[in-house]
């Protein structure tokens, strides 16, 4: 993976750049000494890092606006950035770069329950927005796996996802409205506690920008109230193909799940070394959850046994309390964990069509093979978000690169038969250069339309989503 | 014209040089296009790409008749999450509805308070833009964040950006039953308060909506003992507000207050205002309406008002948004002005999508 070279002429210019952040911003809001910006080198896929030049931590959108105005004044590149969370080097920033952190912009700003919807600063973390409304009954419903940690302003940028957007869908379906700071200082509001737009769908465009259009600083949330209640079941089989099966079913049957998680047998031994959760021995397993009263869960549950039992599972445990509840879901959420425990491991994100999942699974364990790397998927079935899991020895020279090639050709076949490269991670710059494998160079130049609308000179977070070489005669221009 | 593929489209747009209007069913466009403008006919890309039941997606052609696409769904119990209303009678036109026009106008029915518009179920476009460029975004996929998302720019875009050939949604499952719930006799500040309650309770309202002639209706829907259940719980979490006529059969409610029948024939301009749900009661009070029906919670607001009334002049500056949907309006424009921030953009990616102007031109402001 490769970066821009950065501009020396930035770099040369670092104190006076530091000299004037510091007259936008509070005196412990601009970081420039290396022990105080190594923080901020990498994000959650931390084979890759480099130190910014700043970072800054404004409490306020206009403060946000201050920053972008002076830095589009001397086309000083900035990244965005949120808790840093980001699995596909969203917020890796460059040596000429200054990192902006909304991490210090956690405020509730309103809740309204007979409407529905909460108002925050998107430094907040996504389970605190639920805490804010849970005594209500409430909750925000997108929930990726780092949601004790991530902001929603990374869950906008990269238009996270979760167990549960089988039922309630991800990010954009949930976000009703922003204010965004454009790159040069222009605060616009998008949207509100309403619904729909009166004009473009700007909302719709801003929601999974990886950062690249502006800088979301308040977000207007739609919350929902909370179910009576879910459980889930486990249910095993002797094959992924007829685990696969099973899944279609249950959807064609009219039941609608809130999650359906699905893992494979390397997964499955992994997290029982790790977790004990009481698995039984099997090639692949589903979790199925379902929402409502004791009585509708019963008969959701009972029409899910009935479709379950037509492809001979080996194994099929009903929960039928909070803690058996608890005892299903554990070895799923311990899953990345025991991974880790194992080796290294890169997480992949690739969306299939559910009917191609026996082929894709087949698939990537001759891959497995041939490069010498072992792999467990575990994903969401429901809607086909593969989470292939790569293992490798980070300290083994080459094996990185070997794991990366591996991956590439996961995420190759995930588009040949369908679908895409990333569901709910984003594109940043570990996909970035798979892009045209995806999309024709039309596809992308209307999107890289779209940033020349929002950010003519390329300076946020330009060096991400598109590969370098198709984005180079734009950037250029901000040097 | 009349293309027949993307490529022939693709050249149409290349060469033209003056304004086209983008035709689908011509059931549902909302203010002007320029005078002249040739047009320019969807209904060659029709038919079903693909249709996995069991992965619950569609991929059709956007010229596809959106009544068709009903019935192959229907066939297999599944159903476009976002009740795809019908506007030809309202409107007072022939045509039949196509899914690029629900597209290109991001329709929604009352099932939008639990499902979302039609730019929530979308998960893939492809288009020729104003240049004859072909274009794709998306996919046929429930998850895809690969990218900038265009396929909600498309939606609600009004044929200002490109000309759709091709648009994949995911599906639901059509529930086995559904229940309706009708309350007598609010005033409108009430029945909103009624449907806040209703849709802030965990007994999964998919519809609320109100009129001053029948009160206001609920609806729950899902597997039959299900309902059954969550409708007597509903009502008795409501019996603040009276008592509840529950009915197992209410289809054609549904299906009247989506198609807005109660305002078919009736004189008058119609406004589409689009407000937080609390702020219904106000906004009536100052327009007046002849006649109204709130859906969506509270959250949309239908107005029949005096022919050529600018609603916008009555309301002043408002939180939301306001469409001349039918009638003159006072000359009002038909959609809501924008902030210049938001004009200077939406011009921009006007621009870039359509160079020449031509496409929809004096649509959407």
């Amino acid at each position: 993976m490769e970066m821009p070279k950065a501009n020396q002429m930035i770099i040369d210019a670092k104190p006076s750049i530091v000299a004037g952040l510091a007259q936008l911003l509070p005196k412990d809001a601009v970081l420039h000494y290396l022990n105080d910006t190594r923080p901020y080198e990498c994000d959650a896929l931390a084979a890759y890092a480099c130190q910014p030049l700043a970072v800054v931590l404004p409490r306020t959108t206009e403060q946000v606006a201050a920053v972008l105005r002076f830095c589009h004044a001397h086309a000083i590149p900035v990244v965005p950035r949120g808790a840093g969370t980001s699995l596909a080097g969203g917020s890796l920033p460059t040596a000429d770069s200054v990192v902006l952190s909304v991490a210090r912009m956690v405020d509730v700003l309103e809740t309204d329950y007979p409407n529905r919807f909460i108002r925050v600063q998107t430094g907040r973390t996504n389970v605190s927005v639920t805490a804010a409304v849970e005594d209500e009954g409430f909750f925000y419903a997108p929930d990726p796996s780092s949601q004790l940690a991530c902001a929603i302003a990374g869950n906008i940028a990269m238009n996270s996802g979760g167990a549960h957007c089988l039922k309630y869908g991800v990010t954009t379906n949930n976000l009703l409205g922003v204010t965004l700071v454009q790159m040069d200082g222009t605060i616009i509001q998008i949207g509100g506690a309403y619904m729909d737009s009166g004009g473009l769908d700007l909302l719709g465009l801003i929601c999974g920008s990886e950062g690249q259009l502006g800088i979301v600083t308040e977000a207007t949330l739609r919350i929902l109230p909370k179910p009576e209640g879910a459980r889930p079941v486990l249910i095993g089989f002797d094959a992924n193909e007829v685990a696969g099966a099973c899944v279609s079913d249950i959807i064609k049957a009219g039941i609608l799940p809130v999650a359906i998680e699905f893992m494979d047998r390397p997964c499955i031994v992994a997290t029982e070394d790790f977790a004990k959760a009481g698995y039984p021995d099997c090639e692949a397993l589903l979790i199925v959850e379902v929402e409502g009263s004791d009585n509708e869960i019963d008969l959701q549950l009972a029409l899910i046994k009935e479709i379950a039992m037509r492809h001979n599972p080996v194994a099929f445990r009903e929960s039928k309390s909070a803690e058996e509840s608890q005892k299903i879901w554990l070895g799923r959420k311990s899953a990345f964990g025991a991974m880790g425990n194992i080796a290294d491991y890169m997480c992949l994100d690739g969306t299939i069509p559910v009917s191609a999942l026996p082929l894709v699974l087949r698939r990537i364990g001759e891959l497995s093979q041939h490069y010498g790397l072992g792999v467990a998927n575990v994903f969401h079935a429901g809607d086909g978000n593969m989470h292939p899991l790569i293992l490798y020895n980070a300290n083994k020279p080459g094996d990185l690169e070997l794991c990366e090639a591996f991956g590439n050709d996961i995420l190759r076949l995930c588009v040949e038969v369908g679908g895409c490269l990333t569901g709910e991670h984003g594109v940043g710059v570990e996909k970035r250069d798979l892009m045209t494998v995806q999309f024709a160079p039309a596809d992308l130049e209307a999107q890289l339309n779209v940033k020349d609308v929002f950010d003519p000179k390329w300076l946020l977070n330009a060096a991400k989503v598109f590969p370098l070489d198709v984005s180079a005669s734009r950037r250029a221009t901000s040097v | 014209m009349r293309p027949q593929n993307e490529a022939e489209l693709a050249q149409i747009l290349v060469e033209a040089q003056l304004p086209v209007e983008i035709i689908g069913g011509g059931t549902r466009a909302i203010g002007d296009v320029v005078a002249g403008a040739t047009p320019l006919y969807t209904d060659g890309f029709a038919g079903i790409e693909l249709y996995e039941p069991g992965a619950l997606t569609l991929v059709a052609g956007a010229g596809s008749l959106l009544s068709d696409i009903n019935d192959q769904l229907a066939v297999e119990k599944q159903r476009l999450p976002f009740e795809a209303p019908d506007y030809a009678a309202v409107l007072g036109r022939e045509g039949r509805s196509t899914l690029g026009g629900v597209v290109a106008c991001n329709a929604a029915g009352p099932r939008r308070v639990q499902a979302g518009a039609c730019r929530d179920s979308m998960i893939g476009v492809r288009f020729v833009d104003g240049a004859g460029t072909i274009v794709k975004n998306g996919g046929r996929v429930m998850k895809n964040v690969t990218g900038l998302d265009l396929v909600k720019l498309m939606a609600g875009s009004h044929g200002t950006l490109g000309v759709l050939t091709q648009v994949a949604f995911k599906l639901l499952p059509v529930p086995e039953a559904s229940r309706t719930l009708f309350f007598d006799g609010q005033d409108p500040a009430t029945a909103v308060s009624l449907m806040a309650a209703a849709l802030g309770s965990p007994y999964e309202v998919t519809a609320a909506s109100f009129r001053p002639q029948s009160g206001t209706v609920l609806r729950v829907e899902g597997f039959d003992a299900a309902v059954k259940y969550r409708a007597s719980a509903l009502a008795k979490h409501l019996k603040f507000y009276g008592q509840a006529q529950i009915s197992e059969n209410s289809l054609s409610v549904w299906a009247d207050i989506r198609d807005l029948k109660p305002f078919v024939g009736q004189t008058g301009d119609l406004w589409r205002v689009s407000v937080k749900p609390s702020d219904a009661a106000g906004i009536l009070a100052k327009a007046a309406p002849l006649d109204y029906m709130l859906d969506w919670g509270g959250g949309l607001l239908w107005l029949l008002l005096p022919e050529n009334t600018d609603l916008r002049l009555l309301l002043g500056t408002f939180e939301g948004h306001a469409t001349l949907f039918r009638g003159k309006g006072g000359g009002a424009p038909s959609f809501q002005p924008q902030s210049p921030a938001i004009i200077t953009l939406t011009q921009g990616l006007r621009a870039k999508f359509d160079p020449k102007a031509i496409l929809n031109k004096g649509r959407m402001g």
